[in-house]
């Protein structure tokens, strides 16, 4: 029951029934005609339905949340183009709750902002650490705003440490460039490795071949046997692992430095992530090469596209990790092309919770870096 | 504004859409040809702008019409991660309805495309809307979502991390969705009325951004053309089987032309097909290197072919041979195909300067120019005496003022 008892038993089972409908929906379309109905029915619904409605995207799969985001936007927009209200008390209740969904929580305060932007305004301040990104970002541009201020009028030290919060709660990149400019332009240290929570020290071991693209799919000795003490055929004799550190801010791992510009290669490289606790969390990739990652043994995914672009957080891949050390393994293939735009063959990776929040290996250097 | 003889009949006609309405890339037919006349040619920003408004969300992909409202889709939100469909009365330019969602798949892309890079397809019932994302959403015109699907979550290698750009087709009454990439590369022909997979092909492993071109083949079927790489695979519609390949190979970025039972490919320059009637086989009738498209797809008009390099040099040249008649430098560079009509062609340039030519002058004519002031990538529209343009804010309606 999603506390639609006010429109009467019959009504409410039959509103539960078209939400469990959408919820059913699952890939290759299946449960898609079902749906449609359901969504039918729910669309001629009342404003009134819309925080039911949005609380039945609790735990939901993304094909059911945006067809009942289907099923909000038909009423939100039916309700205010008849002159109708929305309700905001609701609405905001459920945004305030924040054991509901991440994003259908944004949809609230997206419907509350476009009917009363000055509450909306005035709730923004309380989403500094929300789970949902978006709202996250609102209150950090807020913060940001109000730091450019004081820096602008001198009031250095208030600046910093409005900085210092805006940097705390900021996820998104673009933000946290700005934050830790402004910061550095204010002669402050930031450590954006540290934030991110990129992980730099690694052992490397290549390169194997790649000839005609088939390093992608061959099972070289890394994958078989990935003990440090371990030897393989590599392609110009035996290989060993090696240790790489990076020092880049982003946590790029060039497989160029230690094995020069090579092509039709395939590299491995391999770290120990020790968690405090049994926990889920997302392992968060950037890499142009075609790649392949393990976690304690276990292909977590592949892809073998090459120098199509790379970005932090190209992938974001959920994992579960288990309390204490976790094996982290990392194939990166080269291809054969010769262009400039395709000299790299690295990665970047990070360990971090949904919200993109860094999570940090329960290390001795890792806590004496944080402490400083 | 239409003419009165129209010399062929648009399919789209017995599933609701009218003769008039741009329901697809490049127009009912897929060629970017409107039979329309009374365009404004000596564009003028005072007399021929009807309207002129914002849009939600940043994209490329072209708008369609039906009737009086025009379709026009777009991406928002810090990881464009907002996927929009809007519906704008074409009268006036006031937004009848907009739709959000959230994707599902991949957002990233290329700083100059977008997620809302291919460009809708409708059958005047039914409005089909495809994002880089590879999510799928099917709407009545009335903005009620149908159905939905997800088909990076369906299929997790399905994928661009430049962005994805084919636009959807309708064939053989089947909804036809390129998802073709350099790893889990496929085109799949799905149900209209409710998403589900009719067929799925394995396509080559390799990126591709053209859309594919529809051929009738006579008592009301239609042949599926697929470009690519490996050059033009002609499919079946209704379960996705090869009836033949065209194996020389075919540019991944413009796309071919169909005029006259002929197609034109962007291969080894511009490579003319000449296909059977019954859709069962073709001859290769012409090859020029002299015609070689760019980024835009070629247009095909009367006994011309013409085509538009990336340096903006438009090139004229004559269906039956292949031979170059004539060329005319243009301001470039051209992201969006051109369209013709009442042997006009107009085209967007990457600035946003509209040129229209003149095709009935010898060697081509500039007859009219109008900068827009921004970045024009997408293939514009052209419905009852109007063109629809767009860029990442904004649509136009250019039209002559007694439209209104």
């Amino acid at each position: 029951m999603l506390g639609l008892a006010p429109l009467g038993q019959a009504a409410a089972d039959e509103f539960d029934k078209s939400v469990a409908a959408l919820r059913a929906v699952g890939g290759e379309g299946q449960g898609n005609t079902a749906a449609g109905q359901a969504l039918q029915r729910l669309a001629k619904g009342g404003a009134d339905t819309l925080p039911a409605l949005l609380a039945g995207m609790d735990g939901a799969n993304l094909f059911a949340a945006n067809y009942l985001r289907g099923a909000v936007e038909v009423i939100a927009g039916n309700t205010l183009a008849k002159g109708g209200e929305l309700p905001l008390v609701e609405l905001g209740e459920f945004l305030l709750n924040r054991s509901h969904d991440a994003k259908s929580r944004a949809l609230a305060f997206e419907l509350i902002a476009r009917v009363d932007a000055e509450a909306a305004e005035q709730l923004i301040p309380g989403f500094l650490g929300d789970p949902s990104v978006d709202l996250r970002r609102e209150a950090v541009a807020r913060l940001l705003g109000q730091a450019d201020g004081l820096a602008k009028v001198g009031n250095k030290p208030a600046a910093v440490l409005l900085y210092r919060q805006a940097l705390d709660a900021a996820r998104d990149l673009d933000q946290i460039k700005s934050i830790s400019g402004a910061l550095r332009e204010l002669g402050r240290k930031v450590n954006l490795t540290l934030h991110f929570g990129f992980l730099v020290d690694w052992q490397m071991a290549g390169p194997f071949h790649n000839k005609d693209r088939a390093g992608f799919e061959s099972v070289f000795g890394p994958e078989k046997n990935a003990e440090l003490s371990a030897s393989y055929d590599g392609m110009d004799g035996k290989v060993k692992w090696q240790g790489y550190s990076t020092d880049d801010e982003y946590g790029m791992v060039d497989f160029n430095k230690p094995y020069g510009d090579l092509k039709e290669v395939t590299g491995y490289a391999q770290t120990e992530f020790v968690s405090g606790i049994n926990r889920p969390a997302e392992l968060r990739l950037g890499c142009k090469n075609a790649w392949k990652i393990w976690l304690n043994g276990e292909l977590v995914f592949g892809r073998d596209e090459y120098h199509r672009g790379m970005r932090i957080d190209q992938y974001k891949l959920p994992v579960q990790l288990k309390k204490g050390g976790n094996a982290i393994l990392i194939k990166a293939c080269q291809n054969e092309q010769v262009e400039d735009w395709t000299v790299q063959w690295q990665f970047q990776l990070r360990v971090c919770d949904a919200t993109g929040t860094a999570i940090h290996s329960a290390t001795k250097k890792n806590r004496e870096v944080a402490a400083q | 504004m239409k003419k009165i003889l129209l010399t062929f009949t648009f399919a789209a006609l017995a599933n609701g859409a009218a003769a008039g309405d741009w329901t697809g890339f490049r127009g009912p037919l897929g060629n970017g040809v409107s039979d329309e006349v009374g365009l404004p040619v000596a564009l003028n920003a005072k007399k021929h702008i009807s309207w002129r408004i914002d849009l939600p969300g940043r994209g490329l992909s072209s708008p369609l019409v039906v009737g009086n409202r025009v379709f026009v889709t777009a991406s928002a939100g810090t990881r464009q991660d907002q996927l929009q469909i809007i519906c704008i009365n074409a009268a006036d330019g006031s937004v009848i309805w907009q739709r959000q969602f959230w994707a599902m798949g991949s957002t990233m892309c290329h700083n100059k495309t977008s997620i809302a890079a291919p460009t809708p397809v409708t059958d005047g019932r039914l409005l089909f809307a495809i994002f880089s994302s590879n999510d799928l959403f099917c709407l009545d015109l009335d903005g009620n979502l149908q159905w939905l699907r997800g088909m990076t979550l369906d299929y997790p290698n399905a994928r661009n991390s430049l962005g994805m750009a084919s636009s959807l087709v309708l064939a053989g009454g089947v909804l036809v969705a390129q998802v073709e990439n350099d790893s889990e590369s496929f085109t799949a022909g799905l149900d209209k009325q409710t998403g589900v997979n009719l067929w799925r092909a394995d396509r080559p492993k390799s990126a591709n951004w053209t859309t594919a071109t529809v051929q009738k083949i006579g008592s009301g079927a239609e042949m599926l053309l697929l470009q690519s790489g490996d050059g033009i695979h002609a499919v079946n519609p209704k379960n996705g089987e090869v009836v033949w390949h065209y194996a020389d190979g075919a540019s991944t970025i413009p796309s071919s032309a169909l005029a006259g039972g002929v197609l034109y490919v962007p291969s080894h320059g511009l490579t003319a097909l000449e296909l059977a009637d019954d859709g069962r086989s073709f001859k290769q009738k012409w090859r020029s290197s002299r015609l070689r498209p760019g980024t835009a797809s070629p247009l095909v008009h009367r006994d011309r072919v013409y085509s538009l390099n990336n340096a903006g040099v438009l090139t004229c040249g004559d269906t039956d041979s292949g031979k170059r008649l004539w060329q005319l430098r243009l301001d470039g560079p051209f992201g969006g195909s051109p369209v013709v009509a009442d042997n006009h062609l107009y085209a967007f340039n990457e600035e946003g300067k509209a040129q229209v030519v003149d095709l009935s002058a010898p060697e081509g004519r500039i007859a009219g120019e109008m900068d827009l002031g921004e970045m024009i990538q997408c293939s514009p529209a052209v419905s009852n005496g109007a063109l629809y343009v767009r860029s990442n804010g904004r649509i136009w309606k250019i039209a002559r003022k007694t439209q209104l």
